[in-house]
């Protein structure tokens, strides 16, 4: 067994004429917070899509969770977490009743699901919230709650896209906090964000621009490569 | 797509949605096998509305054939027709007319009234040995078999409550799918190991469950309402519903698996409802329609819908009468539903 979680070489994804990722290669290790940084529209969400075999790769090759991304998409399934960056559990369920239809969609048995509603909800102090709709929520418990889920089955990776938008720096501490947890077991996670202090809790980050990725390292040896104080400083050396 | 399927509606329907009947197919009973009878046989095949499909002389054997709708009228012609008419004693021809079908009923009976009392004002001329008397005329006595008052509401409810239940189940599942895509925990879903049959069997049997009720709440409204007869067995009513809306549901499923947005749902499925409506049997009888038309009318799921609640519920007709609707709509339901499930894309 190879120790990386990802690897990929040379993926790309077309849309027409227009290339939303540009041939990127990289490699993540187990265990590792891989930040996948960039503007908007760089290309972040689409590359994501296709490492969790929702999107179809143009061309290129890649294996995540020791899967194929082209022939075993499905397989790579049941090994990976994913928060879409559009909050996407249903708002007309409750919050139980949402843990126990993706438990049951991965194939948890009813104990295995009684066990993992009480967890989540203890952990994220939403016992008292559990038969209200998760329309109900604030954005803040909405994504908690979805990170939670994705999580349900306990996946080898978990994929999240850009969990921290829009939510205030408390919430954004928290949900950090709750990232480091999840890693701490062992979890690789594949984060994307375009806050760019964010960087700096990722054990290395990649920097794309224009559906390439044009730096790739730890936050530390990127700074002292591009000669800045602060990540902000090394996004706008590179993006000029 | 959007200007094509307009035209295509424009060309299919007006050919095919008529008011007029063709093809009644008539059971002929002469008893009497006279040269008058075996005229007046003849006038009637030589006309394109009517296609006689049986020359008996039982009876019952006739009403059989009505009953597995081989016929829509039975003329009888009495023993002794001849001499009556002769004599001038007026005699009777009995007409027993199919009203399940409420157009071919009427329209069909109307032709035909028509066909027989030209001829016997015309027999005087024809027939030349017949002896000059102004008292020779033929009456017509007509009942009306199934639905014995021509009551519009009771072949119309039958086929409505088909029609309506049909029509939610494709509208709700098309857009139900169709909402989860555009607020996105479609992709939540898609990026689960589920199967895809898993995916379409669990849009499935809840919008089974709302269509049966549907059908039940309409059974009973039918009932209390209008009074629509009960002839047959309504638990072999229910098991045909059953079949048939998992076919219209596997269409509904279908029709979202290749729109983006709600509006586009509805679009295509309201323009495929309407073909399936009017080319449906409701108003216009499928035997009126040309025959490609008629052709069409096999892999509408509505038609046999309405011919079987109709048939069950005015006729009684029972399982062995509805095979051909049962066999049709089991294959549509394993069409609609294979191909959704095998059109549904979990990647893009
Ligand atoms: N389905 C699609 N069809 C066409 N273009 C797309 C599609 N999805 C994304 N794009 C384009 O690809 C580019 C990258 O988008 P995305 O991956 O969402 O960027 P990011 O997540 O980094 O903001 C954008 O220019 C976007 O408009
Ligand atoms: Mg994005």
């Amino acid at each position: 067994m190879n120790s990386y979680s990802i690897e990929v070489e040379n993926l790309t994804k077309k849309f027409g004429e227009f290339t939303a990722v540009d041939n990127i290669s990289f490699k993540v290790a187990k265990g590792e917070i891989f930040g996948f940084l960039g503007a908007n529209g760089a290309g972040k969400t689409t590359a994501m899509r296709m490492l969790t075999g929702l999107s179809k790769p143009t061309s290129g090759q890649g294996t995540v969770a020791g899967f194929n991304v082209i022939r075993d998409h499905e397989k790579i399934k049941t090994r990976i977490g994913y928060m879409s960056q559009k909050f996407s559990l249903y708002e007309d369920l409750t919050v139980r009743q949402n843990i126990r239809l993706f438990g049951g969609i991965y194939g948890l048995s009813n104990q295995e699901i009684r066990e993992k509603s009480e967890t989540i909800l203890h952990d994220l102090r939403l016992s008292e919230v559990s038969s209200k709709l998760v329309a109900a929520l604030p954005l803040g418990w909405k994504q908690r709650l979805a990170f939670a889920i994705s999580m349900i089955h306990d996946p080898d990776i978990v994929f999240l896209d850009e969990p921290t938008g829009g939510v205030d720096p408390f919430v954004r501490r928290q949900f950090w906090e709750a990232i480091y947890e999840a890693a701490g077991h062992g979890r690789t996670i594949f984060v994307t964000t375009h806050y760019l202090d964010e960087a700096e809790y990722c054990d290395r980050v990649s920097i794309m621009v224009s559906g390439r990725i044009e730096a790739l390292d730890t936050p530390t040896n990127l700074k002292k490569q591009f000669n800045a104080s602060t990540m902000d400083n090394v996004f706008v050396k590179l993006v000029r | 797509m959007m200007t094509i399927l307009p035209i295509f509606q424009l060309i299919v329907l007006s050919n095919a949605a008529t008011n007029e009947v063709k093809e009644v197919k008539i059971i002929l009973l002469d008893h009497d096998l006279s040269e008058i009878s075996r005229n007046l046989t003849r006038k009637i095949t030589a006309s394109d509305h009517f296609k006689l499909t049986g020359s008996l002389f039982s009876k019952k054997q006739a009403l059989e054939k009505m009953q597995a709708n081989e016929a829509d009228i039975i003329l009888e012609i009495p023993n002794r027709f001849e001499k009556e008419f002769i004599r001038g004693e007026k005699p009777a021809i009995q007409m027993l007319v199919n009203a399940i079908n409420g157009q071919q009923a009427t329209v069909g009976s109307g032709y035909l009234r028509n066909i027989i009392s030209t001829y016997s004002q015309d027999i005087l001329s024809e027939v030349h040995w017949v002896p000059q008397s102004n008292h020779s005329s033929i009456s017509i006595s007509t009942r009306y078999w199934y639905n014995p008052l021509l009551k519009y509401t009771d072949f119309m409810v039958p086929g409505i409550l088909a029609e309506l239940t049909a029509l939610l189940t494709i509208v709700l599942t098309a857009m139900n799918v169709v909402r989860e895509r555009e607020i996105g925990t479609i992709e939540q879903i898609n990026v689960t190991p589920i199967k895809k049959w898993q995916f379409i069997m669990g849009k499935l049997i809840p919008f089974l469950c709302v269509g049966m009720f549907i059908m039940t709440v309409g059974l009973t409204v039918g009932k209390i309402i209008f009074h629509i007869p009960m002839a047959g067995s309504l638990i072999l009513l229910f098991v045909y519903a059953f079949v048939n809306i998992i076919a219209v549901l596997g269409f509904g499923l279908l029709i979202s698996n290749f729109a983006d947005t709600q509006q586009q749902a509805i679009f295509v499925a309201f323009f495929f409802i309407l073909i399936f409506i009017l080319m449906s049997g409701l108003f216009t009888p499928i035997e009126s329609m040309p025959t490609w038309a008629q052709h069409l009318t096999k892999v509408n799921p509505l038609a046999h819908f309405i011919a079987v609640s109709r048939k069950v519920l005015m006729k009684g007709s029972g399982f062995v009468d509805l095979t051909s609707e049962f066999a049709y709509t089991l294959i549509l339901a394993i069409v609609f539903n294979v191909s959704a499930i095998w059109s549904y894309k979990k990647q893009e």
